[in-house]
């Protein structure tokens, strides 16, 4: 049990991971399913997310609502989010109160009810979470980015989906959706906290044993073939401030170049944190791109965002624009920027430093028993928990060179899809 | 069927109690409360001055932000390069921002790091040089903040409804100002905020984290113990709000938005009134327990208007305010309204079940241990216990204090504060 980390496969495929963690009478209790928007096909976007809403709506053992008040009672809270890849649901309660949210997550994995006057109120909650979605600049400018950047596969859409989509799913097809992804052999159990690991692994047996596990009959998505030119877009919107998106096509999770890409995403834009929830990030005003761009008074704004995921997807660099300056002159900036780090190996003391802040994110990361919670699971997803533990030392080892070679490689013109959001000068009417 | 054997109870155990809180105050004015956790190795400061944007001019809207912000462009010791540079390579954070009552900063770092980051803090607070070049960055930045702002349905209905609930009172106006008054700032401004507001008196900081008590007094002393200003002005006392004399109603039209945000609220207790407690019970019960209390259940489950709808009670010195919030379809604002109107006025007329206050007073009780657990979390409790002057016993107390409140105490405090025929009721988003 190295780190305190116990892993079992049920006989019914369930994976399950457990660490002991005493500092506080807290457990955290994650259940992640492999489904997302990633395994939705064209007429369905938004399907993984609506069913995971639906999993809120009541079994026959636990009516709607029900749990929402027992867990607000013992003075837990749980939520739920979809993402591109997976689907996670989670509790984090005082350690004596964890065993009714075990048999709700156990139950819930087979005998949710879809009950259809339940699907048609959820149908407007998630229209207006679409809403919500849609009063956003960056939203926007985000989702035509991320439909240009894949036309195959269907990282193409976003995961809340099209409203079209969500007016036309019915009832069948989310209940279709739930009892193919979910069971014991698509799901990640994932505890973290203040129990007995015997007892804990018991209890779960206990639990799970009885439902059956089955493959997932889910839609695989197609490769994405190269971008094959740089592309641009641009929306139009309400507003006065213009935003700057690239998307670079980047690389899987599970890629060995992934922590090459991570210290040059630091580099380049500052640090990531770790974190799901409670961690706190580190500022980036001493990033290339801040130094070049918000100290030259180009940008007043700008972050970068490489994801995990399962299928090679985006590394973003997002901009707002200074009001004195326009997105084309940031773009020679950047390309700029972009072109020392492939033309010379970085300096080491640069490696190091992001390393250092790569160590104290790590420490505020593991601070809550949320988080440790999370990365049990999340790291499953795309590569394998060993890839969290590996992590600080993984990023250790990567060389100047790995820097360059990821630049050269990924940071090309022909691979990236350059938005803009452009407003069209409406301000407010009072 | 076994389920997992419960534990014994030890939440009370790692609550923050008068026997490992350390409070001292400095003899210069600045109190110091400090808490160990070795369980991880990082330490995090937390704290405020007593100056905030109630002294903003009203030509100057947004001043005492601008200051707060402009702290760490760069002091009589090192450029904001040099600042960051320092900051960032430790992996360490430190920042500063403004309130009404208070210019406060928060920050965080690996425990070995703790007498850089007070060193920051202290060359910030004390030696800023406010330079032309980043001040007229900073202005940019907030000015394109504010441009953002502007099309925020949330923030321009919230904008409107503090407006209009505290007329001409710092509490209805916006810390970070409006454009106009952010272009009159000018770095004489910021000098001259910063000399006559900026002190020790009424300081007050947290440490918590990988550190004994008496190292964090000693790094604390340090750093800021000889720090005096003979020039720093009191705050004053701010003046009492009425509540609403009749229903207000606006709507701010924004164009090319899906969505209207809708805020319907009142006055709310401040945070030192009895009603507090009671007040704040209710407001669980009346929009956020379980799936956001009754308003979530009507609003959203029930009439599947809304994917938010909830309620805040925030309750600052002088006074508080109470509302209800939600984001809908515009085809469904009036509903919306009615529906919440209909909660309202419910809520005012009939105690709550015994049961629904069970529930609630179970979930302030329970949840405590949570918002305890990680470092930020304990620094957030030591601020408020020294800023509401709640006691070191505060935690220990807690659970009392919450199982005495009664149906009858929520339903007089809803009465006094929930006039369902004079609400404060703002919303943006297209036009109606």
């Amino acid at each position: 049990m190295p780190n305190n980390i116990t892993r079992k496969v049920l006989p019914n495929g369930l994976t399950v991971h457990l660490k002991e963690i005493h500092n506080a009478p807290i457990i955290s209790h994650w259940v992640w399913y492999r489904v997302g928007s990633r395994n939705e096909k064209p007429g369905q976007t938004g399907i993984s997310h609506w069913v995971e809403h639906m999993q809120f709506k009541g079994t026959p053992q636990f009516p709607p609502s029900l749990m929402d008040k027992a867990i607000s009672r013992d003075g837990g809270f749980w939520n739920a989010m979809t993402s591109m890849d997976w689907t996670a649901y989670f509790e984090t309660m005082p350690s004596d109160k964890i065993d009714l949210p075990m048999r709700l997550e156990a139950d819930r994995m087979l005998n949710s009810t879809y009950d259809p006057e339940e699907v048609a109120s959820e149908r407007t909650v998630i229209i207006s979470e679409l809403e919500g979605d849609e009063n956003e600049p960056m939203f926007r400018l985000s989702e035509a980015v991320q439909a240009e950047a894949f036309k195959q596969h269907s990282y193409h859409h976003e995961t809340i989906g099209s409203k079209e989509d969500l007016h036309r799913i019915q009832r069948d097809d989310l209940y279709a959706h739930y009892r193919s992804a979910y069971n014991p052999q698509n799901a990640i159990l994932a505890v973290a906290g203040d129990f007995d690991t015997n007892q804990m692994l018991a209890r779960i047996e206990e639990l799970y044993a009885s439902i059956p596990g089955h493959p997932p009959e889910l839609y695989t998505p197609p490769a994405e073939p190269p971008l094959g030119g740089e592309r641009r877009l641009e929306v139009a919107g309400p507003g006065e401030t213009v935003f700057l998106q690239l998307a670079y096509r980047s690389l899987n999770g599970s890629s060995p170049d992934f922590f090459a890409f991570t210290i040059l995403d630091s580099l380049l834009t500052g640090p990531s944190g770790l974190s799901f929830m409670g961690g706190g990030g580190i500022s980036n005003k001493t990033s290339r791109l801040y130094r070049a761009l918000v100290e030259c008074e180009l940008a007043v704004s700008i972050n970068g965002s490489l994801q995990a995921t399962i299928d090679p997807y985006l590394y973003d660099i997002t901009m707002t624009v200074h009001p004195r300056h326009t997105a084309e002159e940031i773009l020679v900036t950047i390309d700029d920027e972009i072109k020392r780090l492939q033309d010379a190996p970085v300096p080491v003391e640069e490696i190091a430093r992001a390393s250092k802040q790569a160590r104290a994110l790590f420490a505020y990361g593991t601070e809550n028993i949320t988080n440790q919670a999370f990365w049990l699971g999340f790291a499953e997803i795309y590569a394998g928990y060993d890839w969290f533990l590996n992590y600080l030392d993984e990023l250790e080892k990567i060389t100047p060179q790995d820097v360059q070679r990821i630049a050269q490689t990924y940071l090309k013109p022909e691979n990236r899809v350059i938005g803009i959001y452009r407003p069209t000068g409406e301000k407010e009417q009072q | 069927m076994k389920t997992m054997p419960a534990k014994p109870q030890f939440a009370w155990k790692s609550l923050p109690d008068p026997q490992d809180i350390t409070r001292i105050q400095l003899p210069n004015g600045i109190t110091l409360l400090t808490r160990t956790n070795f369980n991880s190795p990082s330490i995090v400061i937390s704290g405020y001055l007593a100056c905030g944007s109630l002294f903003d001019p009203p030509d100057k809207l947004g001043l005492a932000q601008f200051t707060a912000i402009s702290l760490m462009r760069g002091t009589a010791s090192r450029s904001f390069q040099e600042i960051y540079d320092a900051l960032e390579s430790a992996g360490a954070n430190l920042g500063f921002g403004a309130s009404v009552h208070n210019t406060s900063f928060g920050g965080r770092a690996l425990a070995e790091d703790l007498p850089l980051l007070l060193k920051l803090l202290s060359e910030s607070l004390r030696q800023p040089t406010f330079p032309k070049d980043q001040v007229e960055r900073l202005r940019a930045q907030f000015l394109t903040g504010l441009a953002i702002r502007a099309q925020d349905t949330d923030e321009v209905s919230s904008l409107a409804f503090d407006a209009a609930l505290f007329p001409n009172h710092p509490y209805g106006r916006p810390e970070d100002g409006y454009p106009e008054t952010i272009r009159a700032i000018q770095v004489d401004d910021l000098a001259a905020f910063h000399h006559l507001h900026f002190g020790p008196h009424g300081m007050v900081i947290v440490v918590v984290g990988a550190i004994s008590p008496e190292l964090a007094v000693a790094e604390v002393q340090k750093a800021l113990g000889d720090w005096q200003n003979p020039s720093q002005v009191e705050s004053p006392a701010l003046l009492p709000v009425g509540p609403p004399v009749q229903n207000f109603r606006q709507h701010i039209a924004i164009a090319g938005k899906s969505q209207t945000d809708l805020i319907i609220g009142t006055l709310g207790p401040h945070r030192h009134s009895p009603d507090f407690m009671p007040a704040s019970l209710g407001n669980n019960i009346l929009g956020q327990f379980g799936m956001m209390g009754r308003i979530g259940d009507v609003v959203r489950e029930r009439a599947g208007l809304a994917y938010h709808a909830s309620t805040s009670l925030n309750a600052w010195i002088a006074a508080g305010s109470w509302e209800v919030s939600a984001g809908v379809n515009p085809a469904n604002l009036q509903r919306a309204i009615d529906l919440i109107r209909h909660e309202l006025e419910r809520f005012v007329k009939r105690p709550v079940y015994k049961h629904e206050l069970k529930d609630s007073q179970a979930n302030f009780i329970g949840r405590l241990p949570l918002s305890l657990e990680s470092n930020n979390g304990v620094a957030n409790a030591l601020l408020n216990l020294e800023r509401f002057q709640l006691g070191l016993d505060y935690y220990p107390r807690y659970p009392q204090t919450v199982l005495e409140v009664t149906p009858e105490q929520i339903l007089l405090a809803a009465q006094k504060y929930i006039d369902p025929d004079r609400l404060i009721i703002t919303s943006a988003g297209p036009e109606l």
